[in-house]
């Protein structure tokens, strides 16, 4: 067993226990950690493949972005209520046989597959200079698609949410006139 | 078992715990903390089919992904907070009328 081997189960076995930690914990904040810690680890399994500008990316993107917002949406909802104290759905015991019915159906299909094909690799294949050259040679017009329907769903968002105002201001300035006429 | 073989059980193993994550667990936040799992168990198996197939475009895809998934959750937070300004609670329960 190689040191990279041994670095690579350490590192999965953080995100693993990062993930079922989830499970147990009540606090949305403490959640949030938990999967922070996670994502971390993947992102030195990434480091460990050799894939640097993915690694960079996750803890880049997912940690210092999603997550982030994810705490701040946390912080302003801090509310205790039935989530809070019952952490399950009465869908628990369904839930927990699933769970064992898919970890048996991929242990099995492991087990059953065969082994998978080695294929020569550039050593460089995925540094950045390489990932920035495919990037902007082949793929630039994707990118620009997806950002600009990102755009698209992000002013559609913005949109729903001020229809919602509107309708809420007319609502309640009928409510104040209905008032005043009583 | 060889490395590749390791984490993609690895992948499917997140996959399934955030997904048993969110039918099990009661908080909306906490439901959308286990969707981000699930993505994060899929896009382990696209880097490790990416590395073992020395395929550049792979490497693209997993970033688009997180561009995608920073847009969902950019999304996501400002609807469940719209929602719990509504209904003042965070269990998926409450919001059955949204059914129709």
């Amino acid at each position: 067993m190689t040191i990279e081997t041994v670095f690579l189960m350490v590192f999965a076995l953080g995100s693993l226990t990062g993930a079922v930690a989830m499970f147990f914990l009540r606090h949305p904040m403490r959640v949030a950690l938990a999967l922070i810690g996670t994502m971390v680890s993947l992102a030195a399994i990434y480091a460990q493949l050799g894939m640097h500008v993915i690694a960079v990316f996750q803890v880049l993107v997912y940690v210092g972005a999603v997550m982030v917002f994810m705490i701040y949406a946390i912080m302003l909802l801090d509310v205790r209520d039935r989530s809070f104290t019952e952490r399950f759905s009465p869908l628990l015991v369904a839930g927990l046989a699933g769970l064992l019915l898919l970890l048996g159906v991929l242990i099995d299909g492991l087990l059953r597959g065969q082994p998978f094909p080695a294929v020569d690799v550039p050593p460089d294949a995925f540094s950045v200079s390489t990932f920035a050259i495919v990037f902007m040679e082949q793929f630039w017009v994707y990118f620009a698609l997806t950002a600009v329907l990102l755009l698209v769903a992000e002013i559609a968002a913005s949109a729903v949410i001020d229809i919602r105002r509107r309708g809420q201001d007319v609502a309640a300035v009928r409510a104040e006139r209905g008032d005043d006429h009583g | 078992m060889d490395d590749t073989t390791f984490l993609l059980a690895l992948s499917g193993m997140l996959f399934a715990l955030g997904l048993v994550g969110v039918i099990v667990r009661r908080n909306l936040l906490v439901m959308l903390m286990f969707l981000e799992l699930m993505l994060n168990g899929v896009i382990l198996s696209l880097v490790v089919f990416t590395q073992m197939l020395g395929a550049e475009a792979g490497a693209v895809l997993v970033f688009l992904v997180f561009v995608v998934a920073a847009a969902e959750i950019a999304i996501a937070v400002p609807i469940l907070l719209l929602l719990v300004r509504t209904g003042r609670t965070l269990d998926p329960g409450a919001y059955a009328g949204l059914k129709g």
